[in-house]
């Protein structure tokens, strides 16, 4: 793999982050971590919506009017989250039970939609490919890492095995219920955020605004 | 020959349209269907086996999992296959109450027959208090026998909740007035209220609840808040679940029916009398 390639792969695990960064696809961030393996499912499934629908996007690049742009890639995505579907609930019918909706609504993640309108449309299949597996790889990397602090913590677990001793089965550990509540996933997620900027200072966004001081002479 | 001759000058004329012309924009978007709905067809037929086997695996845990027989809370396929051979599957005309032979060998579909007309029955307004409009005339029975005695019956039920129909199976003891448990495999009742019909606690209430009323009446409901223990009808009721009011008078209205004359009332009376 030649340099270019190995940014279009790499860039998006934490430069360019499509959740941290972008805080693109939070939705299904927040739904889904409570455990590690439905996090798991859950980036698998978004990476190959990912990869593929970049490769179909980029394929038709050229022959696209700007004007239907935007629902034949709606299009293209929704029939890849449909076959996704079908094949969770073939073969992992429990994940799938668990996942309810949030593989149907792949189709609005932000990020798919996203990278094809900013990268498959303008680049040719193969690296469209790249960034798809690249930003598909991102966003699991944070889906996991979620995953892991709260099943850790909520439940004790790992990937359903018992790693700290609960109370509950005499051992020491009280789990955090909070863990498995979706308000947890938003403050890891912005722990993670802040961790990340505070590493990387060029991630940190400039000031929208500044508070403007009223002086009392505006005010008459 | 000639039509794949002409193809490639075909396409290539398609292809040399401008993309904004509306001849280019109708063909490209026809092309992007066409192959979106082969790739999603595809998909769907070629992995219906498989979600098939899922379902009736699913069907087979809760069967199990109502009567307590399932070994597990997370028996694999074979556990569940293993301990489903001790339940005998039957087919009941509900009107007269007698077992009658399998019709197709796949597996009788009790939802698939309450929609077709020649095999379904009418239920009258009035007396469709389950609010389902219409049931199939033969419905499934499960048997668990102990030394030729039927120990468990599961009996699959279904009627109108708040917003989505419920599905789901009862389980009685061999007395066929004792609840042994009560489970929905499918509902699409609100999460957190009415789908609280799911919650282990809220179910483990049914366990040893009596169906039948001194006059063979079915006697057993959902109460409106908790029971008390004084309560003279305390047997045959079980706790509300606050804020699922009309889930759970669903629920009791569908055991009524369910398990009245209109259901399964013959084949109990005839179980009863020792026919097997």
């Amino acid at each position: 793999m030649d340099r270019n390639s190995q940014r279009t792969v790499f860039d998006p695990l934490i430069d360019n982050n499509p959740i941290t960064l972008q805080v693109l696809g939070l939705c299904s961030a927040l739904a889904v971590t409570t455990s590690v393996q439905t996090a798991l499912i859950m980036s698998a499934a978004l990476t190959a919506v990912l990869c593929c629908s970049n490769v179909l996007v980029s394929l038709i690049r050229k022959h696209l009017a700007q004007s239907i742009r935007i629902i034949v890639q709606i299009t293209i995505i929704a029939s890849l989250v449909v076959v996704v579907d079908e094949f969770l609930r073939a073969y992992a019918v429990e994940a799938s039970r668990r996942l309810s909706v949030f593989v149907g609504l792949i189709i609005t993640n932000c990020i798919v939609l996203g990278r094809a309108e900013a990268f498959a449309m303008h680049n040719p299949p193969w690296p469209s490919f790249l960034d798809g597996l690249g930003n598909g790889l991102g966003y699991s990397l944070v889906l996991i890492l979620v995953g892991v602090v709260r099943e850790l913590f909520g439940a004790g677990s790992l990937l359903g095995y018992p790693v700290l001793a609960l109370v509950r089965d005499g051992g020491w550990y009280q789990p955090n219920g909070l863990m498995l509540l979706p308000p947890s996933a938003f403050f890891i997620i912005g722990v993670l955020i802040w961790g990340i900027r505070t590493w990387k200072r060029s991630q940190m966004e400039r000031a929208e605004y500044r508070i403007h001081e009223v002086h009392r002479t505006e005010v008459l | 020959m000639s039509a794949a001759a002409s193809t490639p000058g075909w396409l290539a004329r398609v292809r040399a349209l401008p993309n904004e012309s509306t001849a280019k924009i109708v063909l490209v978007t026809l092309a992007v269907c066409v192959v979106a709905s082969l790739l999603v067809s595809t998909a769907a037929v070629l992995l219906e086996p498989a979600q098939r086997a899922n379902q009736a695996l699913e069907r087979k845990r809760k069967i199990l999992e109502v009567a307590r027989l399932l070994p597990a809370e997370d028996a694999g396929r074979a556990a569940v296959e293993a301990a489903f051979a001790r339940v005998e599957t039957r087919l009941v005309d509900l009107a007269s109450g007698r077992f009658v032979a399998e019709p197709d060998q796949a597996g009788f579909d009790q939802r698939a027959a309450a929609r077709d007309p020649a095999r379904r029955v009418l239920i009258p307004r009035e007396r469709d208090i389950a609010g389902i409009g219409a049931r199939a005339r033969y419905a499934n029975a499960y048997l668990v026998r102990e030394e030729g005695r039927v120990s468990t019956l599961i009996l699959p039920v279904h009627g109108l909740g708040l917003w989505s129909t419920l599905y789901g199976f009862i389980a009685l003891a061999g007395d066929l007035d004792t609840v042994i448990g009560l489970g929905f495999y499918e509902h699409g009742e609100t999460p957190g209220l009415g789908a609280e019909v799911d919650n282990p606690r809220w179910r483990a209430g049914w366990d040893g609840k009596r169906v039948f009323g001194p006059q063979g009446e079915v006697r057993i409901e959902v109460a409106k808040g908790e029971v008390a223990d004084t309560d003279p009808r305390a047997a045959w009721r079980v706790d509300g679940i606050a804020g699922a009011t009309l889930t759970t008078r669903g629920v009791s209205n569908m055991l009524r029916y369910w398990l009245g004359e209109q259901g399964y009332g013959p084949l109990l009376a005839r179980l009863r009398a020792g026919e097997q």
